[in-house]
């Protein structure tokens, strides 16, 4: 009777249902800086044998506590809502928390995988290792006045707004603040004086809310020299986002605004 | 388990030699506000609708200079001289320069801003830009006034 479901199993579920794990042996290529040893950054190697299905942040935890601990990234909830873990995988902004093993390993060549390198974001000063100074980022963050700004007497309770009105930003609510698209930005790289697609992203937020009062002067910032006219379309910010937020959309959202309401 | 030290840089690894960016200006609470103008949204607009002009102007300049009545061949001071005793013409070398130059010279300027690091080296190479764009519009709008077909 019961031969019928077991000949269904397949082998994947006869794995899982063995508790055995197949592990891969793999290397890990860190960009490693520390300014108290070297003026220059090194990549450092690291032979792990893990589960592929795991993510890579574990592989980082593996290194950390079983292998160097000097090895210094940030990161806190580990399931991709802080946004503190976005780093280069492969020359691509992603949150180690959401990126699996197997999905950046690529194919054995002659059972051997390339490695899988890990650099701090780029276009922010590194402190060391993974770690970047965020403050330009937040700084242009607190720039574009990041809050609700609301004229006229308060509600006596909750300010109301149709289904319609709330789902006109409701891509550029997601965001985490992890930096993964302002620091792909080719134009951000070269100076830092660009506002960045996450500023841009958080005024779209309120600029399209129909109980924001400071939408102009949010638009008035980004009109300047530095604002959302030294975007070039790239979309390399809408790749990087591990929320799936099509920023360069939002972005062209906002210059639409701007010729609308100035002309 | 081992690790392995590489030297930064090694060649089987492409990632190795990109360049540590450091800002060179951090944008900080400091920052001076820059002046509020509408010069990047008329500049952003000015070349997606001078965009659409060039491609009619220069596409049926193309056609008229290379291609009808015999190409390249028919081209001559007199063919010169006979077109721009015509208005409609000269307007329209005299449109077509104008917005190519400016066209070009706002892309090149975008160019600079988005490449040139250092603020000298921008400020230069901005200078020489607006120096040569003044300079053929000027000449160019002068030779299309005052073309005299009967000179010797």
């Amino acid at each position: 009777m019961s031969t019928a479901t077991e000949d269904k199993h397949s082998a994947a579920l006869d794995a899982a249902e063995s508790g055995a794990t197949q592990h891969v042996t793999f290397r890990l290529r860190i960009r490693r800086f520390n300014p108290e040893q070297a003026a220059e950054p090194v990549w450092v190697d690291y032979e792990l044998s893990m589960d592929p299905k795991e993510k890579l942040l574990d592989a980082l935890h593996k290194v950390k506590w079983e292998i160097d601990g000097t090895l210094t990234f940030r990161r806190s909830c580990a399931h991709g809502i802080c946004g503190s873990d976005a780093m280069r995988i492969n020359g691509k902004n992603r949150l180690a928390c959401k990126t699996l093993i197997k999905d950046v390993l690529g194919k054995p060549k002659n059972g051997v995988y390339k490695p899988i390198t890990v650099e701090p974001i780029k276009g922010l000063t590194v402190l060391k290792d993974l770690v970047v100074d965020m403050d330009p980022f937040f700084q242009a963050f607190r720039d574009v006045m990041p809050f609700l700004v609301a004229k006229g007497n308060e509600p006596t309770r909750e300010r109301k707004q149709s289904i319609e009105d709330r789902a006109r930003f409701d891509d550029t609510t997601k965001c985490i603040l992890c930096a993964a698209c302002t620091s792909s930005c080719p134009v951000f790289w070269n100076d830092g004086q660009y506002f960045g697609p996450a500023a841009i992203v958080n005024a779209h937020r309120f600029i399209f809310d129909s109980r924001d009062d400071a939408g102009e002067q949010r638009l008035e910032i980004l009109n300047e020299k530095d604002g959302v006219w030294r975007c070039r379309t790239t979309f390399n910010c809408t790749d990087a986002c591990p929320r799936g937020i099509q920023v360069t959309q939002a972005i062209q959202e906002v210059k639409r605004a701007l010729i609308t309401r100035r002309i | 388990m081992a690790t392995t030290e590489t030297t930064p840089g090694a060649p089987e690894n492409p990632g190795a030699v990109a360049p540590v960016i450091e800002p060179p200006r951090k944008r900080t609470a400091r920052t001076p506000r820059s002046t509020r103008t509408n010069f990047e949204l008329f500049a952003w607009l000015f070349m997606r609708l001078s965009g659409i002009v060039l491609v009619i102007l220069v596409l049926g300049h193309l056609l008229i200079q290379l291609y009808l009545d015999g190409g390249i061949t028919k081209v001559s001071f007199a063919f010169v001289a006979g077109r721009w005793s015509n208005p409609w013409w000269q307007v329209w070398d005299l449109v077509m320069l104008w917005l190519a130059m400016l066209h070009g010279a706002n892309g090149l300027r975008t160019v600079i801003n988005d490449y040139a690091e250092r603020a000298a080296t921008r400020a230069w190479l901005k200078a020489l830009l607006y120096a040569a764009t003044v300079f053929t519009v000027l000449l160019g709008t002068l030779v299309i006034f005052t073309f005299d077909p009967n000179i010797s």
